[in-house]
C-alpha cells in the first residue's frame, strides 16, 4: 500500500470520539489541524515577543506576513475593510501553514480535503453575506444588479450575477482542495516510479535518476503551490469581503 | 466567525450513510470529525490572532512608525532651530555692519568738516597776508612811481645839460616827461 498515491489522504481515526451516532473521532487530519494552529500560534507570538523596534529575523518574517496580508486588503477592500483582518490574517496562515505543513514526508495534509477547503470558503461566504445584510439590509441585493446596466440587460446580468456569487464558495474551496491533492498525487506517482525502477536491477536504477529529478522539481513546484494557493484564497477573500462592504461595485 | 463554520455542518452533511468507496477526500463518514476539528482549531486560532498576535504586530509596527514620526519631527525641530540662530546671526551681522558703515560715515564726516573749517581759516589768513602785502607793493609801487618822474627829470636835465650844455627848463622838461611816459 506505500506505493498508493491516494494512501496519504486516508483518514486514520486516534482516539475514537462518537456523540449521538455521529463520528466526531479526533484522526490524524485533527491532529494535524492541531499542530497547524500550534505553530503558527507559536512562530507569531514567539517571534513578535521581544517587540523589537529593530526587528529580529523572526520577527521581520511575521511583520512581511502581517504586512503582506493588510496590504491585500487594503488594495482591495479599503482600509474599511481592515475590520475583517484578524479573519483574513487567520485564514491566510491557516492555509499557507496546513500546505507547508503537508509538505513533509509522512505528514497528513489538511488542505487535501475538500471538506476542510469548502468549510473555509463557507465560512468567508457566509461572513460576507451576513456582514452584508446586517451592514446594507436589503441594499447588499444591489450585487446583483450592477449600477449602469440598462434594466432589459440586468435580465440576463442579475441570474449571472446570482450563479456566480453562488458559485464562490465552491470555486474557493475546489481550487485549494485540487491543487494540493493533485500536486501531492503527482509528487508520489513520480517518487513511486523512482522506486519501482530502482528494484529492476541496474539499468532500472540509472533510469530512475529521470523520475528523481522530476521528484525535485515537482518538490519545488509545490512549494511555490503551497504559498501561491494561500495567497489565491485570501485574495479571492479580501474580493468577497468587499463586496459586503460595498455591494454597489 | 467560527460559529460560521460550525454552521456550515447543517449544510454539508447530507448524505452520512453514503460509504465514500475508495477516495478519502469523499468519504462522507469523515466529514462531520473533520469539520468540527476544524470549527475547534480554526476558531481557537482565530480567537488567538485577533487577541494576542494581531495587536502584538500592529502595535510593534505602531511604535515603529510613531518613533519614526518623533524623530523626523524632532530633526525637524532641530533644524528650525538651527535656521532661527542662523538668521539671528546673520541679522546681527548685518546690523553690526550698518553700524561700522555709520560710525565710518559720520568719521569721514567730521573729519572732513574740521578739515575744511581749517582749510577756510587757513585760506582767510593767508588771503589777509596776501591782501597786506599786495597793498604793501601797491604803496612802494606808488611811492616808486611818484619818484620815477623827479629821477627821470633829474637825469633828464642832467643828459640834456650834458649834451647841449644847457640845462632845459622847467616846464619844457615836464612837457618832454609827460609825452614821454604816456
Amino acid at each position: 500500500m506505500a506505493n498508493d498515491p491516494i494512501h496519504q489522504f486516508q483518514i486514520q481515526t486516534l482516539f475514537p470520539i462518537e456523540v449521538g451516532g455521529m463520528d466526531f473521532s479526533f484522526t490524524n487530519s485533527s491532529l494535524f489541524m492541531v499542530l497547524t494552529v500550534a505553530a503558527a500560534s507559536a512562530f507569531l507570538i514567539f517571534s513578535t515577543s521581544g517587540r523589537g523596534l529593530v526587528p529580529s529575523r523572526v520577527q521581520s518574517i511575521s511583520e512581511m506576513a502581517y504586512e503582506f496580508v493588510a496590504g491585500m486588503l487594503r488594495s482591495s477592500a479599503g482600509t474599511e475593510g481592515m475590520r475583517f483582518f484578524p479573519l483574513v490574517f487567520s485564514l491566510f496562515m491557516f492555509v499557507l501553514v496546513a500546505n507547508l505543513f503537508g509538505m513533509f514526508p509522512y505528514f497528513f495534509t489538511v488542505t487535501s480535503h475538500i471538506i476542510v477547503t469548502f468549510a473555509l470558503a463557507m465560512l468567508v461566504i457566509l461572513t460576507v453575506t451576513i456582514y452584508g445584510l446586517m451592514r446594507h439590509g436589503l441594499k447588499f441585493f444591489h450585487l446583483f444588479a450592477p449600477a449602469g446596466v440598462p434594466p432589459v440587460l440586468l435580465l440576463i446580468v442579475a441570474p449571472i450575477e446570482v450563479v456566480s456569487f453562488l458559485s464562490r464558495p465552491v470555486s474557493l474551496s475546489v481550487r485549494l482542495f485540487a491543487n494540493m491533492l493533485a500536486g501531492h498525487i503527482t509528487l508520489k506517482v513520480f517518487a513511486g516510479f523512482i522506486v519501482s525502477m530502482g528494484a529492476a536491477g541496474v539499468a532500472g536504477a540509472a533510469g530512475a535518476i529521470l523520475p528523481l529529478g522530476m521528484t525535485v522539481a515537482l518538490t519545488a513546484l509545490e512549494f511555490l503551490v503551497a504559498f501561491l494557493q494561500a495567497y489565491v484564497f485570501t485574495v479571492l477573500t479580501c474580493m468577497y469581503l468587499n463586496d459586503a462592504l460595498h455591494p454597489s461595485h | 466567525m467560527a460559529g460560521n463554520a460550525e454552521h456550515t455542518n447543517t449544510e454539508v452533511h447530507i448524505p452520512a450513510e453514503e460509504h465514500g468507496a475508495g477516495f478519502p477526500p469523499f468519504d462522507v463518514n469523515t466529514y462531520a470529525s473533520q469539520i468540527l476539528w476544524l470549527a475547534i482549531t480554526f476558531g481557537f486560532f482565530y480567537w488567538i490572532m485577533k487577541n494576542v498576535a494581531v495587536p502584538r504586530i500592529a502595535g510593534i509596527l505602531e511604535d515603529r512608525r510613531d518613533r519614526i514620526a518623533g524623530d523626523l519631527s524632532e530633526a525637524n525641530r532641530l533644524k528650525e532651530e538651527t535656521d532661527a540662530a542662523v538668521a539671528a546671526y546673520e541679522q546681527a551681522l548685518a546690523e553690526a555692519r550698518n553700524k561700522a558703515h555709520g560710525i565710518a560715515h559720520d568719521t569721514r564726516a567730521k573729519l572732513k568738516a574740521d578739515h575744511e573749517v581749517r582749510r577756510e581759516k587757513a585760506e582767510a589768513e593767508l588771503g589777509e597776508k596776501l591782501q597786506a602785502a599786495e597793498a604793501h607793493i601797491a604803496g612802494i609801487k606808488t611811492e616808486a612811481l611818484s619818484q620815477i618822474g623827479d629821477i627821470a627829470g633829474d637825469t633828464t636835465s642832467a643828459l640834456v645839460e650834458q649834451l647841449i650844455g644847457k640845462a632845459p627848463t622847467k616846464t619844457d622838461l615836464t612837457k618832454a616827461l609827460k609825452s614821454a611816459m604816456n
